[in-house]
């Protein structure tokens, strides 16, 4: 049998950041899926995918939250929390350091999520839709004439 | 041409419930989430597995204008009997995937089973939607 190369224990790490980048992860929890000492496996993974696994881990979640700053009209607190950190203020501090921008101004600056997220066409024609029995029989016009009466 | 499956939409009974049991058990990610207060506060919301562009999009069903209120309870009954369609996910492990999720109460309407493809579980989400969780080979 092929012997496994060390880098697919690496590769192991690298993909539990991805999926689950939500969850209390550290170092010393990845280094062990690596089967690696924690300093090792940082150095390791450093060395395979060209940042520490730290550095990593707080990208995927960063990238997750701008996307949430965008996509949804969550407050900058429940975005943080939502990617897996715990504290607002050096979330606030990492993500300015990688966008150039406070989470609420990197929002600011996008579009607002409702015009963001593509709600599809049939979505708009069902719940955009006016109730027909809840007309207004008398029109704008004559309503502001009754009322004036 | 049709070119990629973005959206899936599954019908919820209560979208808080619904988001809470995808997130914090199944695992998956928040993607969007936009209330339209022109609409009726009518609430856009998707989730999707990490690392997979397709989102799955959780809506309630709708009263008046789009269904009358019979048709609503009627979709809700049956979703609540189960008579939903279903969506069909891979793991790399079926049995821990399936301890995991039990341990979280996830209900599961088939324990990790041999089949000719891989093995295969079933389990629902609060509303009755079913699932299929298949480890299939590699």
């Amino acid at each position: 049998m092929t012997p496994v190369p060390p880098v697919r224990h690496l590769l192991r790490a690298k993909d539990l950041i991805d999926a689950r980048y939500r969850d209390p992860l550290d170092v010393e929890s990845l280094a062990r899926t690596a089967h690696l000492s924690a300093a090792h496996f940082s150095r390791e993974f450093r060395r395979a995918f060209g940042e520490t696994p730290h550095q990593y881990l707080l990208t995927r979640r960063l990238e997750r939250a701008a996307a949430l700053l965008r996509h949804t009209d969550r407050s900058v607190a429940e975005v943080c929390f939502a990617v897996g950190l715990s504290s607002v203020g050096s979330f606030t501090t990492s993500f300015g350091r990688t966008y150039g921008l406070s989470p609420s101004a990197y929002r600011a600056a996008n579009p607002p999520a409702s015009t963001q997220v593509r709600i599809p066409t049939c979505v708009l024609q069902a719940y955009a839709r006016p109730r027909s029995d809840r007309r207004h029989p008398a029109g704008f016009e004559k309503t502001t004439q009754v009322a004036a009466d | 041409m049709l070119k990629q499956l973005t959206h899936a939409q599954v019908w919820v009974h209560d979208q808080d419930e619904a988001l809470a049991f995808y997130t914090e058990k199944l695992g998956m990610e928040l993607r969007e989430d936009v209330t339209v207060p022109e609409m009726g506060n009518f609430r856009w919301l998707s989730v999707g597995v990490p690392g997979q562009d397709v989102s799955i999009t959780l809506m309630t069903v709708p009263g008046p204008p789009v269904f009358d209120e019979e048709t609503r309870d009627q979709i809700n009954a049956l979703l609540a009997k189960g008579a939903s369609g279903g969506l069909f996910f891979s793991t790399d492990d079926c049995q821990g995937s399936y301890e995991e999720l039990k341990a979280k109460g996830v209900q599961f309407s088939q324990e990790p089973t041999q089949q000719p493809y891989g093995i295969d579980a079933g389990f629902r989400d609060p509303s009755g939607n079913q699932f299929r969780l298949a480890q299939l080979p590699e």
